[in-house]
């Protein structure tokens, strides 16, 4: 038998192998294939081939790795179980980058699903081989390792305590800079996932001198770059004033309101965002924001967007109201309470409602010109309509209640209180009577026009219990009143008339 | 004693004399006096009057003198007081006037000051319809500029359509199938056609040689080659070599092939990069040594385009720029290394020693 003949057996062997994992590999980006596979049992098959003698073979194997682990967390488990991560890890510190590569992405793959599993990755040190590839000069291996340490960091402070730990930080800064977008993009999101779980690690972010650079990038016409840019800035200031402030210094306003009427939902959403972590610190920074025109830049937001992306909008429109009367009339004059009351009306989510509900008690609890403003708007009747619809949810009735509540106490605009005087259960009454009974002592015309629309009569009929607090203001607008008014006007007055007649003897 | 005689003589009639006289004395006697009386009682009367008017003048000097007295201590009493009165109610006022002055200014500066709130939201009014109306020019010009693209994209795909398709162009004779006679007026894509030129036909791309392949002039004679000498000398190469070594194309040394102001348009190319690629155009400062490049922060009420100029720094002194500006740079030209460019181009091993 001739050399020739005894090699082809091995070039046969080897091509094969090469044939068998790049088919799989294939197989593996179908979701429906995924359980024939795994009952096939590739996992062990695939598993002596990580320790192929050709670098293609390896690769590959890693890629259809990696894809099955992206398809559920009980494949990433299994991978795991395996073992196969730490001789991923090994190889990810000397192999070459296309391996790297494929082995950054099954790290990946085995993090995103879990914590449990993504602590499971970084207990085989996988953190110290990653962040050695983001050193790496390849993009693509510098991007796949940050990618892979992002999925880690994001479950947990411990582990993205861990990936900080590790020194990753300083790098992912590094990557920032690079000219590649895709890798601008994962590298900002990452340090995101990093900054979101507490100060401390979004302070050692800040430390790096990240926010210098992620503001630069606030203007690259990269819809995808711009969300995970403002997502890293929304992350960042979300967690105290000084990084709030942080993020404020770095001068992006007022050029951040231009990504508002961006054509992509997700940058006007973390844009929005963004701009509400930094309000909801203190009245100083929002009073930036206001006075960078922020709130009528997020209004016409309002506007223009639908759904679930309108949320943080409205959330910072109420935290700016909930600081000062002066802040809260500044969201009046920008004319954000008629646009508040067609989200309300719009939208048909809770907890959207609730949260519109909740900006609208913040605005409307300052000063009876702030509740004027909110009523004039007609939002009390839908808001009792939301706190008394048996459909909404617990936390919806309680916040429509609260700022109803809040509302009313302020109110003097006696035309919007009218109508809930038909309506309004009883502990929402209390309210309504009670600032009747304030104005109407001083104001001849409410009393008069009071009386004939048929307030008075209504005031009559409710049953009250003595000495309960709403007798006690019912007492009052009958103190308002000549006694044969309010007698006129109790009900069975026309019984006693007519018993009057009865009794009657003409002389 | 005559008179004695003649009274003795005249007795008689004295005695007359004396009786009457002593009657009418006697009958006048109580009208007399009562006449003393009246007279004295007169008298008296006056002079008790002249006393009594003389007292009351006395007294009446007494008590005008004693009562201005009294009257002008009651008057200067009364002024005082009313002089105390008028200055306290100017004290009052002024003190009025003061506390008023500084409770509206503390007011206004501490507590509430109606006014620059309203102003603020004046001001803050107009701010918002400034932004939303930047933001919508922004929009429409993003707007704008996509629809341009895209349509800049279709048309050029057009084009190349076209251009693929320009033998469907229909000529004097023959109508093309987008001219259709039976219409109006042709095809858009006719009339497109009409204007495209059409794609080159591209031969296939030429292979470069390798060393199994050998260039078509060399397939017909290259086992002989004209003889230079008239015996053969020496271990020859083979012809392919040689051809290849004749025919290989153009490499000129990175000397030649470079541009001598490539320095120059390398920079230039360099500086509009940077100019067209600069997001920001304030360049981010760091926020190290924050000291020394710190600006002046203008408040956030008192935003105003007015700043300190650099004095002394900037303006102090003129520069004579063409002073500056004589000199011509050096232009330094490198020879280039005749042994490197070489090496390994060559076929004679005696080039590859470097």
């Amino acid at each position: 038998m001739s050399q020739r003949q005894v090699l082809q057996v091995f070039e046969q062997y080897q091509k094969a192998r090469t044939q068998f994992v790049q088919t799989v590999a294939d197989l593996a980006t179908r979701p429906q294939n995924i359980e024939t596979l795994q009952n096939a049992g590739v996992m062990s098959l695939l598993r002596p081939l990580l320790l192929d003698a050709v670098p293609t073979v390896q690769q590959t194997a890693a890629l259809a790795l990696g894809r099955l682990a992206n398809y559920n967390d009980d494949l990433a488990d299994a991978i795991v179980k395996a073992d196969i991560l730490p001789q991923l890890v090994y190889s990810l510190a000397e192999q070459n980058r296309f391996y790297k590569k494929a082995a950054a992405f099954v790290l990946r793959a085995v993090a995103k699903h879990s914590a449990e599993l993504a602590q499971a990755v970084v207990d085989c040190g996988a953190l110290d081989a990653l962040v050695v590839s983001v050193e790496e000069f390849d993009p693509g291996v510098k991007e796949a390792a940050a990618w892979a340490l992002g999925y880690i960091a994001r479950h947990n402070a411990q582990l993205a305590q861990a990936v900080v730990d590790a020194g990753a930080v300083p790098l992912l800064v590094l990557c920032i800079q690079e000219p590649e977008i895709a890798l601008k993009r994962i590298a900002a999101s990452t340090l995101s996932d990093i900054a979101k779980h507490s100060p401390e690690l979004a302070q050692t972010v800040v430390d790096t001198g990240a926010i210098a650079h992620l503001a630069q990038m606030t203007l690259n016409p990269d819809a995808k770059l711009k969300r995970q840019v403002f997502s890293a800035l929304g992350q960042i200031s979300k967690h105290s004033v000084d990084l709030a402030e942080m993020v404020v210094e770095a001068e992006i306003f007022p050029a951040v309101l231009s990504s508002l009427k961006d054509p992509d939902e997700y940058v006007k959403k973390n844009v929005t965002t963004m701009m509400r972590e930094i309000t909801k610190h203190t009245p100083e920074l929002s009073q930036m924001i206001v006075n960078a025109g922020g709130v009528a830049a997020v209004i016409d937001y309002l506007g223009d967007s639908r759904g679930n992306v309108r949320l943080p909008g409205i959330m910072m429109l109420g935290y700016i109201a909930a600081h000062s009367e002066n802040l809260a009339m500044a969201v009046i004059v920008s004319k954000g309470v008629p646009q508040l009351a067609i989200c309300m009306a719009e939208e048909s989510e809770d907890h959207i409602k609730a949260a519109t509900a909740w900006a609208f008690g913040q605005i409307g609890q300052h000063t009876p010109e702030h509740a004027r403003a909110v009523a004039a708007a007609n939002v009390l009747p839908k808001l009792l309509n939301l706190y008394l619809d048996t459909q909404s949810s617990e936390d919806l009735q309680v916040k429509a209640k609260k700022a109803l509540k809040n509302i009313l106490q302020k109110c003097t605009y006696l035309p919007a209180l009218e109508p809930l005087l038909y309506e309004a259960p009883s502990n929402i009454l209390k309210h309504v009577i009670c600032q009747f009974s304030k104005v109407l002592p001083h104001d001849s015309k409410a009393r008069r026009l009071f009386v004939t629309s048929g307030g008075l009569k209504k005031v009559q009929e409710i049953k009250a219990e003595p000495g309960s607090a709403l007798q006690e203001h019912i007492n009052a607008i009958n103190n308002c009143y000549p006694e044969e008014i309010v007698r006129y006007y109790s009900p069975g007055y026309s019984e006693v008339l007519l018993e009057r007649v009865d009794n009657y003897q003409p002389s | 004693m005559a008179a004695l005689l003649q009274l003795y003589t005249q007795i008689n009639v004295i005695k007359e004399e004396y009786y009457t006289r002593n009657r009418i004395a006697e009958e006048n006697r109580q009208r007399e006096h009562d006449a003393a009386v009246k007279i004295q009682s007169w008298f008296r009367g006056c002079q008790v009057r002249a006393y009594l008017s003389h007292i009351h003048r006395q007294a009446t000097v007494i008590q005008k003198t004693c009562r201005g007295f009294a009257a002008r201590q009651h008057f200067r009493e009364r002024l005082k007081t009313a002089y105390f009165l008028m200055k306290i109610h100017f004290y009052n006022k002024m003190a009025v006037k003061i506390q008023q002055r500084w409770r509206g200014y503390f007011v206004r500066t501490y507590v509430h000051n109606f006014y620059a709130r309203k102003r603020y939201l004046d001001e803050l009014a107009k701010k918002n319809g400034q932004i939303r109306r930047e933001l919508e020019e922004l929009a429409e010009q993003q707007r704008k500029e996509r629809e341009r693209t895209a349509m800049e994209k279709e048309e050029k795909e057009k084009y190349t359509q076209a251009q693929r398709l320009h033998f469907l162009l229909s000529t004097k004779q023959c109508p093309g199938v987008f001219n259709s006679p039976f219409r109006q007026e042709p095809d858009e894509m006719e009339l497109r056609l009409r204007r495209v030129k059409p794609v080159r036909t591209q031969s296939a791309p030429k292979e470069p040689w390798h060393l199994n392949q050998q260039p078509l002039s060399l397939q017909y004679n290259k086992d002989k080659l004209p003889p230079i000498h008239k015996t053969p000398q020496g271990p020859f190469r083979p012809a392919v070599e040689v051809q290849q070594q004749r025919y290989r194309p153009l490499e000129p040394s990175l000397r030649v092939a470079t541009s001598i102001t490539a320095l120059e348009e390398a920079r230039e190319e360099l500086r509009r990069q940077e100019w067209r690629t600069r997001l920001i155009d304030q360049p981010f400062v760091p926020f190290s040594k924050a000291q020394r490049n710190r600006r002046y922060e203008s408040l956030l009420h008192t935003a105003s385009p007015y700043q300190q100029e650099e004095y002394g720094k900037k303006h102090f002194r003129e520069e004579d720029q063409d002073q500056l500006k004589g000199k011509q740079p050096f232009k330094t030209v490198f020879t280039s290394c005749q042994v490197f460019e070489k090496y390994g181009r060559l076929y004679s091993n005696a080039g590859k020693i470097v």
